[in-house]
């Protein structure tokens, strides 16, 4: 029997409509319509079932959040509740009024993506005309009422060599926190993973510049710093284990153990719309799938790191191996890990074709389309 | 925020705005709530962090503690509250 655990924080997706069309979206490729998604009543029995359960943070993120206009309710409602509440936006829907409405409902931080340094690169990759201005202008919304700000980044071949840019850029706007995230590979990324793979010195110029930014800019800004997994000797221990520290709510209720659970074959993912999140969080089979090392292949049930990685991640598993119960192969222990760095080098020398955009339309077309 | 914020004896230190000193019911714990992160706190952490009212110096948060926990020497435990204050200030979770 494997001990259950409190969760530390629900993500709520609360929409997966979005101006923005970044094509390594973590989105699945089958997006939820609007018909589809909870209402502000559902919403708030899932949130208020979340800080029963233990949860002391709540993520609000999408699809862009900000177009659910009861957004407002939802914060307040996780603000009654005591969670500390946290907005995961593009920005590009956020104006003064918007922002003060946030704000007295009790938001405490918000999380604001930046798809480059710069306004070219970054209305390209999110494929939305002055999308980065806007965002600079969220940036000064969020700032002027007193919020925190992290500012993230999404690093990928097409603007890593910006990184540098990107940290002054975090700076400028009075950021306390900068996440530079390599692009994680599942779903649409997996879609577009020749035109975002980075180069192994691309990945080493970004360790640099990451490791001497931390220097220069310590008790300034925090930096958080996401490797890609390709070229990681030991994988990540992805949502800190599987079912022990999060879990993730869909646009329609369904209850994820992250956020691409779903690209995984064979789990049946419960609703909150049927039962409670406490229910779900501790007899969901999706969930004690791959709870604890109960479940672990070797190299993982024996291994030392068995409960600090949590034998990696299970979504990249599936994605490469087509089975989500072996070691994840971004460790270096595994017998497919050659197999993972050998795609890596491919991708990332392979000229750079035009992105897949994440737009809702039947996936199986979209590579056929472009 | 344009520099580092170096923690003295005379800084008077407080959590940052918009960060929470909660205790934390299911795991029996106090904790600090910050931007995307969680900092569990032990009793000593606690002890520290629950004295930085913004209007405490670090010099008297020391003298209290002091008298707190009778015994333990005071250059110990002001090595101990600097270090702790400064490394929560570099985390952005503490101000001064």
């Amino acid at each position: 029997m494997t001990f259950i655990e409190a969760p530390m924080a629900l993500l709520a997706e609360l929409t997966h409509r979005c101006p923005l069309q970044c094509p390594y979206c973590s989105n699945p490729l089958e997006l939820e319509r609007v018909a589809q998604e909870m209402r502000t009543d559902e919403w708030l029995r899932a949130i208020r079932e979340a800080a029963d359960l233990g949860c002391m943070q709540i993520h609000f993120s999408g699809g862009e959040p900000t177009v659910r206009l009861d957004l407002e309710t939802l914060v307040a409602g996780a603000t009654e509740v005591g969670l500390y509440t946290n907005l995961i936006t593009s920005g590009v829907l956020l104006d003064e009024a918007r922002m003060k409405r946030l704000v007295e409902a009790g938001l405490e931080h918000v999380q604001l993506s930046f798809q480059d340094s710069e306004a070219a690169g970054g209305d390209r990759i999110g494929h939305y005309t002055g999308g980065h201005e806007k965002k600079l202008e969220a940036a000064k919304l969020v700032r002027a009422a007193g919020l925190p700000l992290t500012a993230n980044f999404v690093v990928h071949r097409q603007n890593a060599d910006h990184l540098e840019a990107m940290l002054d850029l975090a700076v400028a706007i009075g950021a306390h926190r900068a996440e530079i995230a390599n692009v994680q590979y599942y779903g649409w990324a997996i879609l577009n993973r020749a035109q975002l793979m980075p180069s192994r010195a691309q990945l080493e110029a970004m360790v640099a510049t990451v490791e001497a930014a931390r220097e220069r800019l310590r008790g300034v800004l925090v930096i958080d710093f996401v490797v890609p997994d390709y070229y990681a000797s030991r994988p990540k221990s992805c949502m800190g284990g599987w079912g022990r520290r999060f879990l993730n709510i869909s646009p329609s209720g369904k209850v994820l153990p992250c956020h691409a659970a779903e690209t995984i074959a064979g789990l049946e993912f419960d609703n909150v719309r049927q039962r409670s999140l406490g229910e779900i969080w501790r007899d969901s089979s999706a969930f004690n799938r791959f709870r604890g090392t109960g479940w672990m292949p070797e190299p993982c049930r024996s291994c030392d790191r068995r409960e600090i990685d949590w034998g990696g991640c299970r979504c990249q598993a599936f994605a490469l191996l087509g089975d989500a119960a072996q070691t994840d192969p971004a460790c270096g222990l595994s017998q497919h890990h050659a197999h993972m760095v050998e795609i890596a080098a491919e991708d990332s020398a392979a000229e750079a074709a035009e992105f897949v955009y994440r737009r809702y339309r039947n996936p199986s077309r979209v590579g056929s389309e472009q | 925020m344009t520099e580092r914020t170096v923690i003295q004896r005379d800084s008077v230190p407080r959590l940052a705005a918009h960060t929470r000193l909660r205790f934390d019911k299911a795991r029996d714990s106090w904790t600090i709530q910050a931007p995307e992160r969680s900092f569990m706190l032990d009793a000593i952490a606690h002890a520290i962090v629950s004295r930085c009212d913004g209007a405490a110096t670090v010099e008297a948060i020391v003298g209290d503690l002091c008298r707190a926990f009778e015994g333990a020497p005071r250059d110990v435990i002001e090595t101990d509250v600097l270090k702790l204050i400064q490394d929560f200030a570099d985390k952005g979770v503490m101000a001064a």
